[in-house]
């Protein structure tokens, strides 16, 4: 079913899912949302799959005309969206009908939106993922990202849905400067302890050269022992410290293997926080142990299940008084 | 090659095993062992296996299986794992047109290494080229056992250019590109075969642990058998490996 006919394709808008995982052997990057808690909570929101194929918005969102009825919901980086010029809430589920408009407004805070559809994107499905792969031109729409008068399709279901929002408290903030976690290794033991503690204590500035496959850091140089290593496993998450002693963190497009030193790699929850910083934004490392990363990442399945029990009943009114229409939002509380 | 292989996170939700810290067909014999040996069992939370030179790295999904009871299965299938992986290898034919347009450092390759390019030729397509590992971009193959009578220095300055195909050699090592890129590579030769093809039900043709071989073929057979490739009708030779 044909859902949005792109009118503006925003500034780098594709579609993503959880990632292409088993081929990484042959030299295949997993990508996947930058951001999964956002992704998962999307689908969640409209009763899809957690793994439905949505949109990814970086920075700027697009402008959607649709083709369908349907629904939809935006979560992710703060940016405020507007049904037909109307301002309709984050983290919710938004009713569409056939000729709507879908428009973005400027950034508030975070760097990448996810506006999933009921049902899931339709896209191209290779090596297990929809997942787009902009630099292998695969998966999602023709394996790149949206353009003008594309014409989104989503999987035909009998299109009924129940209208809540996340409520306010465990919609996530995206400071312009926050801590990560991460656990030292796996090549920690290239570094002297004065150079360890210099990473644990500094902080690092995003710099403009950041992308799906990495974010370059500005900050103290660290030093290794020895910073080419022989190439080996690389994940996302990794801070890889090449010879000019400025740490990279790979995203979720990055390559499948790496020929420097690894100081650290983050803890899965605080890489999703970070896939929400912007050139300029900074951060700070901190060290936890394996037992510790996992406690975390149990806890954050809680707060899934716990966000998708106690979402808000919500309703949309187009309401007519003394013969002026008004569009409103109903919170059932 | 270590005498215990060490066991180290990397991250949450994957485990690096490290056999050595060096490139050589016994380590990589051990990495390729254990790759084999997590496939065959299939262990439920394993997500995915990235094998290396020296290493493989287990990607895990630690609320299925505990990072404890990961290392634990690992540290027991040490033990007993042997080479059984590599009964299996096959070795792939990789037809390659030589010099001219498609291998424009030809030339240069025979006279730094101060031999002909029929020579350079001839000492690139003998050996059976062990595929170590896939990385660094999709279906590109780490191959060992380059002679090094052909070991020539990369480009002082990279193409902005190289075509999907492109055969070429940086220092000891020799590679084929698998996607138009950038590259630094001595560019010697072109296959007509797509070592990566996204509209391929299979996109990626090498595998790690098996054996590659260049064939030389004439500049006519380049652009027939590029044609079948379009045409989805030519398939790579295969045979198995004799140990």
């Amino acid at each position: 079913m044909e859902v949005f006919k792109v009118l503006n394709p925003g500034l780098f808008t594709t579609i993503q899912d959880m990632g292409r995982y088993g081929y990484e052997h042959q030299g295949v990057p997993t990508s996947g949302a930058a951001d999964e808690f956002s992704f998962k909570i999307a689908n969640i929101l409209l009763e899809n799959p957690e793994n439905c194929p949505a949109l990814e918005i970086t920075m700027m969102g697009p402008h959607l005309e649709a083709l369908n009825k349907t629904f939809i919901s935006v979560t992710g980086a703060q940016i405020p969206v507007y049904l037909n010029g109307n301002l309709v809430p984050n983290w919710s589920v938004i009713p569409v009908k056939k000729g709507d408009t879908i428009t973005f407004g400027q950034l508030k805070s975070g760097c990448r939106a996810y506006l999933a559809v009921k049902g899931g994107f339709e896209g191209d499905f290779k090596m297990g993922s929809f997942s787009t792969y902009t630099r292998g031109n695969i998966g999602g729409y023709m394996g790149r990202r949206l353009l003008k008068d594309d014409i989104l399709k989503a999987k035909e279901t009998n299109i009924e849905c129940k209208l809540v929002k996340v409520r306010d408290e465990y919609i996530p903030k995206y400071p312009s400067f926050m801590e990560v976690r991460v656990i030292l290794g796996p090549q920690d033991d290239y570094f002297e302890k004065e150079m360890i503690d210099k990473f644990l204590s500094s902080e690092y500035t995003i710099s403009k050269d950041s992308d799906r496959m990495g974010l370059r850091l500005e900050g103290p140089e660290i030093k290794a022992k020895k910073h080419d290593i022989i190439t080996d496993g690389l994940v996302p998450g990794a801070v890889q410290v090449p010879a000019n002693g400025k740490p990279i963190v790979m995203l979720k497009d990055a390559q499948t293997t790496g020929g420097y030193v690894k100081i650290a790699t983050l803890i899965s929850p605080d890489l999703d926080r970070l896939a929400q910083l912007k050139p300029g934004d900074r951060i700070k490392f901190k060290a936890v142990t394996v037992e510790e990363a996992h406690k975390i990442l149990a806890q954050t399945e809680e707060k899934i299940r716990i966000i998708k029990e106690t979402a808000v009943p919500l309703n949309y009114y187009n309401i007519k008084v003394k013969g002026k229409e008004y569009f409103s939002i109903v919170e059932v509380l | 090659m270590y005498e215990k292989p060490k066991i180290l996170p990397e991250g949450d939700k994957a485990v690096l095993v490290e056999f050595g810290n060096e490139i050589s067909e016994e380590c990589n014999d051990k990495v390729m062992a254990l790759y084999g040996f997590l496939k065959e069992k299939n262990i439920k939370g394993i997500i995915s296996l990235v094998p290396t030179y020296r290493s493989l790295l287990i990607k895990y999904e630690p609320l299925t299986i505990p990072y404890k009871e990961i290392t634990s299965k690992i540290e027991n299938m040490l033990s007993s794992i042997d080479k059984s992986s590599y009964k299996n290898a096959k070795v792939i034919e990789i037809p390659v047109v030589y010099g001219d347009e498609f291998g424009p450092d030809l030339e240069f390759v025979a006279s730094y290494n101060k031999l002909t390019p029929e020579e350079v030729i001839e000492i690139h397509t003998k050996p059976l080229y062990r595929i170590y590992m896939l990385g660094f971009t999709m279906g590109f193959a780490y191959l060992g056992g380059m002679s090094e009578k052909i070991a020539t220095p990369r480009l002082e300055r990279p193409r902005e250019k190289i075509p999907a195909g492109s055969v070429g050699i940086a220092d000891k090592q020799t590679g084929i590109y698998p996607i138009e890129s950038p590259g630094g590579w001595r560019l010697i030769g072109q296959t007509p075969v797509k070592i990566y093809d996204p509209k391929n039900e299979r996109p990626i043709l090498l595998e790690a642990g098996n054996y590659l071989k260049f064939v030389r073929i004439a500049k006519e057979e380049f652009y027939k058998i590029r044609e079948e490739v379009n045409n989805g009708k030519f398939n790579v030779k295969t045979y198995d490996y004799a140990n």
